[in-house]
């Protein structure tokens, strides 16, 4: 009988797969990155390395002595008082007192300050309060310290919002109308994150994570470009990450461009250089956890399509690796066996920068 | 929690425990590759790079340099005052520590 290892499906169960199972998911998990990307296979040794980890005996693995890289988080303190949706675990405590929880208990190499609804619009009606927040924080750590939220540009339409919903008006076929409706919204979110950040900044933030840019699809890819643009332009040594949403730019708008780059349908390895030429000094790829499929799946393909965004990327990347992307079971609770195999990989096989 | 912390305990540097966070600093204020990263912190720090991730070598030589430490040490640097040590070490501006400076009289 042959042997069986215990693997995750993307989902998180647990599943018993031979050698051949796991080497054939890993082989197609590659071609399907390397097909929609048009990017090249991974090697035979790192298809035989990624078995490798997947199949190490121990409940925890780890990078190799001298591999350490650092580990930039989204949300980041709130996952300390915050509630289930916030995948926080409700411990009453402020954010200030998550942060050096943070910093001095847990051993986080950077760490940010984030609303609790962690978006940038909600953050402008309390915005003094975030500001005496970031100011008490700068005085009690080391570790370099943003300001996160999520662009999240629905927020800007209707009802939330002051720009007709452009769901709505596509399904009435008012493309145009749409359209419009998404570059007034790209607009004024551009304006809100500037806003914010110059006063965060006065308040001594290092700097600024952009968190799931293009959520809202390309309107908020754009939006979030030029802010990053303006910011650099006003701040020359502000830090910004600019981490992705999805694996792929949703076309919402379908026009929308930067730097002559039309944003719908761009994978990460092209999303990279046009948040570099905005001037972002660190990228997040993200690539999408399929629940369907199982680990080896999900970890060849996110290797693969990782891999090649570290090449193509001027400036380095830090691969999210949350609940769901970066070949982390789609959980609220992903298991520590594979999260540390995903880890691994990205870290030895992908090349990362930082997680 | 398990999330973020296995990252850290699989891959990460270990921030103050060691030296995450000056060398998450020359990632982010001079675009730096993981590599070059590493080697300019450890050449600013006279260390090797691999001990950038060692808690043996770094607990000591961070509270002789005054960058601020894991561990709850009376009258030793913390917060902005370990930031400016930062500073001068690795040759960077920090926002929090230039805003201190501009309100000092």
């Amino acid at each position: 009988m042959a042997t069986e290892y215990k693997l995750r499906m993307g989902d998180g169960k647990r599943i018993f797969m031979t050698k051949e199972q796991i080497m054939a998911d890993l082989k197609e998990g590659m071609a399907d990155a390397a097909d929609l990307g048009s990017i090249p296979d991974i090697s035979a040794d790192e298809l035989d390395k990624l078995f490798d980890i997947l199949t190490m005996p121990s409940r925890m693995v780890g990078v190799e002595l001298g591999k350490e890289v650092p580990v930039t988080h989204d949300i980041g303190t709130l996952r300390i008082d915050g509630d289930q949706g916030n995948s926080g675990v409700g411990i009453p405590s402020s954010r200030l007192v998550g942060i050096m929880m943070h910093e001095r208990a847990f051993g986080a190499d950077t760490m940010e300050l984030g609303h609790i609804d962690y978006s940038y619009k909600p953050a402008k009606p309390v915005i003094a309060q975030e500001m005496q927040t970031m100011e008490v924080v700068q005085q009690n750590t080391i570790v370099p310290m943003f300001y996160g939220a999520m662009p999240n540009m629905g927020l800007y339409y209707t009802p939330d919002g002051p720009f007709e919903n452009p769901g709505d008006l596509m399904k009435a076929f008012k493309i145009e109308e749409a359209r419009k409706s998404m570059e007034d919204s790209a607009k004024h979110l551009t304006r809100d994150i500037v806003w914010i950040m110059q006063r965060m900044m006065a308040s001594g933030a290092d700097g600024v994570n952009f968190d799931t840019v293009g959520a809202a699809g390309d309107g908020d890819m754009y939006a979030s470009l030029h802010a990053i643009e303006a910011l650099r332009k006003q701040y020359p040594d502000i830090y910004i990450e600019s981490g992705m949403a999805g694996e792929l730019m949703l076309g919402m708008h379908g026009e929308m461009e930067y730097d002559g780059v039309t944003l719908a349908g761009l994978w990460p390895h092209q999303q990279a250089p046009l948040a570099a030429k905005a001037g972002a000094n660190v990228f997040g790829p993200v690539v999408n956890t399929n629940t369907s499929k199982s680990g080896a799946w999900n970890l060849g393909r996110a290797v693969t399509f990782i891999k090649q965004a570290v090449k193509d990327s001027p400036i380095p990347c830090h691969v999210n690796m949350g609940m769901g992307v970066g070949g982390i079971p789609m959980l609220e609770t992903p298991t520590i066996d594979a999260v540390s195999r995903a880890s691994k990989a990205m870290v030895e096989i992908a090349g990362v920068d930082g997680i | 929690m398990g999330m973020p912390i296995s990252h850290i305990m699989t891959s990460g540097m270990s921030g103050i425990r060691a030296a995450g966070d000056l060398v998450a600093r020359m990632q982010f204020s001079e675009n730096m590759r993981i590599a070059d990263a590493k080697d300019y912190v450890a050449k600013k720090l006279d260390v090797t790079t691999d001990d950038l991730s060692d808690e043996y070598v770094m607990r000591e030589l961070r509270e002789d340099l005054g960058i601020g430490v894991i561990t709850s040490v009376a009258g030793a640097p913390k917060g902005i005052a370990a930031k400016m040590n930062i500073e001068k070490l690795l040759d960077i501006k920090i926002n929090s520590c230039e805003r201190f400076r501009n309100q000092l009289r």
